[in-house]
C-alpha cells in the first residue's frame, strides 16, 4: 500500500514540474506577445514572430542576469542580477544590475562597460558603438570571468553531486546498501560500471571510472536542469561541450600504450606507402573523435530546446483555441521525448569516451597477428 | 527577387540521408532481435553507438 502510494506521489511531482515548465515559459512568451500589441502603433514595431525567435535566441545564450520570467508589457524582469568579474589591467568586480539589463552603460572607478548581445564591451560614457567593415562591435572587449547563469548552474550541480556522492560513499561504512536517496544513484552507478566501462576499456576500467561517473552524472544533470522552468541551457553551450570534450582528448592521449601510438603513425600490417597515407587519416581522426563528442551533446541539447521553445512559441503566433491545445500536447510530448534524450546523451557521450579510452589502452599481446577482434576504428 | 541559399537544399539532402541510414540501423536492429531475441541487449547498445555516429555526422553538415 505504501509503495502505491511513492508511485502516485513521483507520478504527481513530474506532472507538476512539466506543467510549471510549460506554464513559466509560456508566461514570458504571452507578455512578450502583449507588449508587441501595445507597441504596434508606432512605426518599426516589431511582429510577433521576431518577438518569439528573440526569445528563443534569449534563452539560448548565457546571460549576466538570472531571469526567471519578463513583463514585456512594463519592461519589468524578474530574477537576479549575478557578479560581473572584469580583467581588464586590474580586476573589476560589480553587479550585473549596473547594467539595467543592457539599457544603461556600467561606470565602475572611471571605465565604461556596456552589454551588447550579451558580450561587455568598453565603452565611453556615452555608450558609443562603433562597427568594422562586417557590422561586427569593433569595441574592446576586457576578460570576462564572469559568474554567468551558465557558470552558476555548473557550480550548483558541481555541489550537489559532491554532498550527493559522498552521502553515497559514506552510507556504505554502516550498511551494504544505501538509504534514501542513494538507492536512487546506486543502479545508476553500477550501469556506467557494469554496461559502459568494463566491456569497452576492458581489466584496466578502474583507473577511468572517476572521469566517466563523474562526466555522466555532470551531464546528465545538467540536461535535466535544462528541462526546468529554470531556462539554463548549460549543455547546449558548444564551450561547455568542448572542454568535456578536451576533458577526453586528453585522458585518451595521456592513457594511450605504445600499440595506440604504433597503429597512429605506424600503422602495422599495411604496406609501407599505405603506412604513409594512413598516418595523417589517423591523426585527423585522432581530432575528429573528440570533436563529434563536442558537436553531438551540443546540437542536441540546443536542437531539443530550440524545438520545445518553437512549440510554445506556435501558440502565440496562432492565437486560437485549435492552436493551443494541440500545440500544449506537441510540447509535452516532446519535453517528455527530451527527458529521454537527456538520459541518451549522457549514456551516448559516457559510451563513446569509453570506447576511445579502449582503444587507446587495449592490449594486443594476446593476438599479436590477428586483428579481427578490433575494435573498430570509428 | 530574393537570393535563396541553396546550402539549404544540401541540408536537406543530409537530414533525409540520416533519416534512411537511422531507419535502416532500426530496421536491421529489429530484425536481429527478432532472430535473437536473447542478444536483445547487446544490439541495442551497437545499435545506439552507430546511430550516435550518423546524427553527429548528420549535426555537424547542418550547424557547419
Amino acid at each position: 500500500m505504501k509503495k502505491d502510494n511513492t508511485v502516485k506521489i513521483l507520478l504527481a511531482i513530474f506532472l507538476v514540474l512539466f506543467s510549471v515548465n510549460i506554464f513559466a515559459q509560456d508566461h514570458g512568451v504571452e507578455h512578450v506577445g502583449n507588449a508587441e500589441s501595445e507597441a504596434h502603433q508606432g512605426p518599426g514595431a516589431i511582429d510577433t514572430k521576431e518577438e518569439v525567435a528573440d526569445y528563443i535566441d534569449h534563452h539560448l545564450q548565457d546571460s549576466h542576469y538570472f531571469n526567471f520570467f519578463s513583463d514585456g508589457s512594463i519592461g519589468e524582469h524578474y530574477g537576479f542580477p549575478l557578479p560581473v568579474i572584469l580583467w581588464d589591467s586590474g580586476l573589476k568586480v560589480f553587479s550585473s544590475s549596473k547594467f539595467h539589463h543592457g539599457e544603461e552603460v556600467a561606470n565602475v572607478d572611471g571605465n565604461y562597460y556596456m552589454l551588447h548581445h550579451n558580450k561587455i564591451y568598453k565603452t565611453n560614457a556615452e555608450g558609443a558603438v562603433t562597427y568594422d567593415e562586417d557590422e561586427h562591435v569593433a569595441n574592446e572587449k576586457p576578460l570576462d570571468f564572469s559568474i554567468t547563469k551558465n557558470v552558476l548552474a555548473m557550480l550548483f550541480v558541481s555541489f550537489l553531486m559532491f554532498f550527493v556522492f559522498k552521502g553515497l560513499a559514506s552510507s556504505y561504512k554502516n550498511k551494504d546498501i544505501p538509504t534514501g536517496f542513494g538507492r536512487v544513484l546506486e543502479p545508476l552507478v553500477l550501469y556506467v560500471r557494469d554496461d559502459i566501462a568494463k566491456p569497452n576499456i576492458g581489466p584496466k576500467y578502474r583507473k577511468y571510472m572517476g572521469f566517466l561517473l563523474t562526466v555522466f552524472f555532470f551531464i546528465l544533470i545538467l540536461n535535466l536542469f535544462g528541462l526546468t522552468p529554470l531556462g539554463i541551457n548549460v549543455t547546449g553551450n558548444i564551450a561547455v561541450t568542448f572542454c568535456l570534450a578536451l576533458a577526453t582528448f586528453f585522458i585518451v592521449q595521456f592513457s594511450g600504450n605504445k600499440h595506440y601510438w604504433k597503429h597512429i603513425f605506424w600503422m602495422p600490417g599495411v604496406p609501407i606507402p599505405m603506412k604513409i597515407v594512413l598516418m595523417p587519416i589517423e591523426i585527423l581522426g585522432m581530432l575528429t573523435k573528440p570533436f563529434a563528442l563536442m558537436i553531438r551533446l551540443f546540437a542536441n541539447m540546443t536542437a531539443g530546446h530550440v524545438v520545445v521553445m518553437s512549440l510554445l512559441g506556435l501558440i502565440v503566433i496562432f492565437q486560437n483555441w485549435i492552436a493551443g491545445p494541440a500545440f500544449f500536447g506537441f510540447t509535452l510530448f516532446i519535453s517528455i521525448i527530451e527527458l529521454l534524450v537527456a538520459f541518451l546523451q549522457a549514456y551516448i557521450f559516457t559510451l563513446l569516451s569509453a570506447l576511445y579510452i579502449g582503444m587507446a589502452v587495449e592490449d594486443h599481446d594476446h593476438h599479436p597477428n590477428d586483428h579481427s577482434d578490433d575494435i573498430p576504428v570509428i | 527577387m530574393e537570393v535563396m541559399d541553396v546550402s539549404l537544399i544540401g541540408k536537406g539532402l543530409i537530414i533525409i540521408g540520416a533519416g534512411v541510414g537511422l531507419g535502416m540501423i532500426g530496421g536491421r536492429a529489429m530484425e536481429a532481435i527478432a532472430r535473437q531475441p536473447e542478444a536483445a541487449g547487446k544490439i541495442q547498445t551497437a545499435m545506439i553507438i552507430v546511430a550516435a555516429l550518423l546524427e553527429g555526422v548528420a549535426f555537424a553538415a547542418l550547424f557547419a
